[in-house]
């Protein structure tokens, strides 16, 4: 074989594994996509469940997902885009920086269903928050600094010093510098952290479990302190604890989520896009 | 020798991971004139500048020992406002850095962080830091444009007016001519000299023939070493140490 044979080979080779990549996801899509949306109309997304949640719409699942979200993001993105400035812009190294940054490494790594156990033990029994929105939000809050943290302090540190050489260098203290220059230019970076962070966030179903998440509660919550439901434990529950449900409504119910996240996915997108637009580096 | 000293410079050294980058330096900065500090890459010159002004505080990492005074006030004393210093020492870089935003935004970035919000003052600002870079004529029309997108002579003089809106004592340029071509530097030169009329310059040139041009004094350094110090004509044209003699005329860097 002449090298333009294994040149050939081997691109050729290196694009099927890529194809491989997206198959599943195609798949995923696909597959919930043709089952589901035939469930999906407007009192589907309206409507409370009834008939033990057979029929009826996942409303209540849908507002408690959006409000989770929003807790989530309101509790972890000031104090992860917090620890991310103290750790590149404030911190040197030292033992304390290096017991954070392990801390940090060492949360991403802990399975979510130990997250659930953890929020349970201090947000809902002794801090006597209940098993409510606050409690939820605050557990998958913790579940998210990690990634909010890490890719933001990343974002901040991939903006060149020579900004904040020349900020100084105009009477500018370290915190105008950071607030003026260095923050905007790491917005883009920092926004895939949150949103990457908020994604998992709004679909997963352990740490919610014993947290916020209702079984069945066909209303919405009134304030912070009411349980709620969600879409990932819906689905857990319609999929696993329910006999005889409709598979159209399990397929609609997982559609529905899909598209909750990736819409949330395509507006952080776009915010991003944006942003990076003004960049000048 | 220098009449009135506007920085005074003692016995300054310092010292970064063990390694002594800048020995015993003593010289004095005279004021409205150009102070030319020159010599061979490696030769503590831009470390200089940095201690003048306190840059190198960012980095932490140095041991500084001597004294550089300003006004005969130690800039390292205990009651100096940091912040304050820069604004009155400004500084330009040899890689021009436009920061993010249009032009009139970088002119107006460091009055803006003192505290001023007059748009009539910003503008009286503008226009004056421009005209003092000679870069007005060419942009007055274009100032909401973004400064990213000026010509690389254009962004060097939009640098040097960004620090001359502080309206600075002293201005410190660390080859600020390196990467711009003859004509937008021969520019920068021409406005360098209206310049001194109002402030102190110290300049790192970026080759001898600048030195030699624009010298009201110089400064040669080679390896952490203040080898001489005098006017320009003097050590240009009749240096007293063989190795600037060297350098000067071409010998060796």
């Amino acid at each position: 074989m002449n090298r333009y044979t294994v040149q050939k080979l081997g691109s050729g080779l290196l694009i099927l594994i890529s194809l491989i990549v997206i198959l599943p996801i195609l798949f995923v899509i696909g597959s919930i996509v043709v089952r589901g949306a035939s469930a999906i109309d407007w009192e589907f997304l309206t409507a409370m469940p009834r008939d033990g949640m057979k029929a009826g719409g996942i409303y209540p699942a849908i507002v408690g997902t959006v409000l989770l979200t929003l807790g989530t993001a309101v509790a972890a993105i000031p104090v992860g885009v917090g620890a991310a400035i103290y750790l590149s812009e404030y911190a040197g190294d030292n033992w304390l920086t290096r017991s954070i940054r392990l801390a940090i490494v060492n949360l991403s790594g802990i399975p979510s269903v130990v997250y659930g156990l953890f929020g349970m033990g201090l947000f809902v029994l002794f801090l006597q928050f209940g098993t409510s929105i606050l409690a939820g939000s605050l557990t998958l809050a913790i579940m998210t600094l990690p990634v909010v943290i890490s890719t933001s302090e990343e974002a901040l540190r991939a903006v060149p010093m020579e900004y904040r050489t020349v900020s100084a260098s105009l009477g500018g203290t370290r915190w105008q510098g950071i607030r003026q220059i260095v923050l905007p230019q790491a917005l883009p970076g920092i926004l895939t952290g949150v949103v990457l962070g908020l994604l998992r966030a709004a679909g997963e179903t352990a740490p919610i479990l014993f947290t916020v998440a209702a079984f069945y509660l066909p209303s919405l919550p009134s304030s912070l302190f009411d349980q709620t439901m969600a879409l990932p434990y819906h689905l857990y529950v319609i999929s696993t604890q329910v006999p005889g449900m409709p598979l159209q409504v399990q397929h609609g119910t997982a559609l529905v989520l899909l598209g909750v996240v990736l819409s949330m996915n395509i507006v952080a997108t776009l915010i991003r896009s944006h942003f990076r637009r003004k960049r000048t580096w | 020798m220098v009449e009135r000293p506007k920085i005074q410079i003692e016995d300054v050294s310092y010292s970064y991971e063990g390694k002594n980058v800048l020995r015993h330096a003593t010289l004095d900065i005279a004021e409205n004139a150009i102070t030319v500090v020159f010599g061979p890459a490696g030769g503590a010159k831009t470390t200089l500048l940095r201690l003048i002004n306190r840059l190198n505080d960012l980095v932490e990492l140095g041991d500084m020992s001597g004294r550089i005074m300003l006004n005969g006030e130690d800039v390292y004393g205990p009651r100096v406002d940091v912040s304050d210093l820069r604004r009155r020492v400004g500084m330009v870089f040899s890689l021009p850095l436009p920061l993010p935003g249009t032009i009139r935004d970088n002119v107006v970035y460091g009055p803006r962080l003192a505290g001023i919000r007059n748009r009539v003052r910003l503008d009286e600002i503008t226009v004056r830091s421009l005209g003092q870079a000679a870069l007005w004529d060419e942009v007055k029309d274009r100032l909401d444009e973004p400064a990213a997108a000026m010509s690389g002579g254009q962004q060097q003089r939009l640098c040097i007016a960004r620090s001359l809106a502080l309206e600075p004592e002293v201005l410190l340029l660390d080859e600020p001519t390196s990467g711009l071509d003859p004509l937008s530097t021969a520019k920068v030169e021409h406005s360098l000299q209206e310049l001194k009329e109002q402030y102190t310059i110290v300049i790192v040139p970026h080759n001898v023939q600048q030195g030699a041009r624009i010298a009201d004094y110089a400064a040669f350094f080679l390896m952490g070493d203040l080898v001489e110090f005098g006017t320009g004509r003097q050590v240009f044209t009749a240096p007293q140490d063989s190795r600037t003699e060297d350098y000067v005329t071409g010998r060796f860097g």
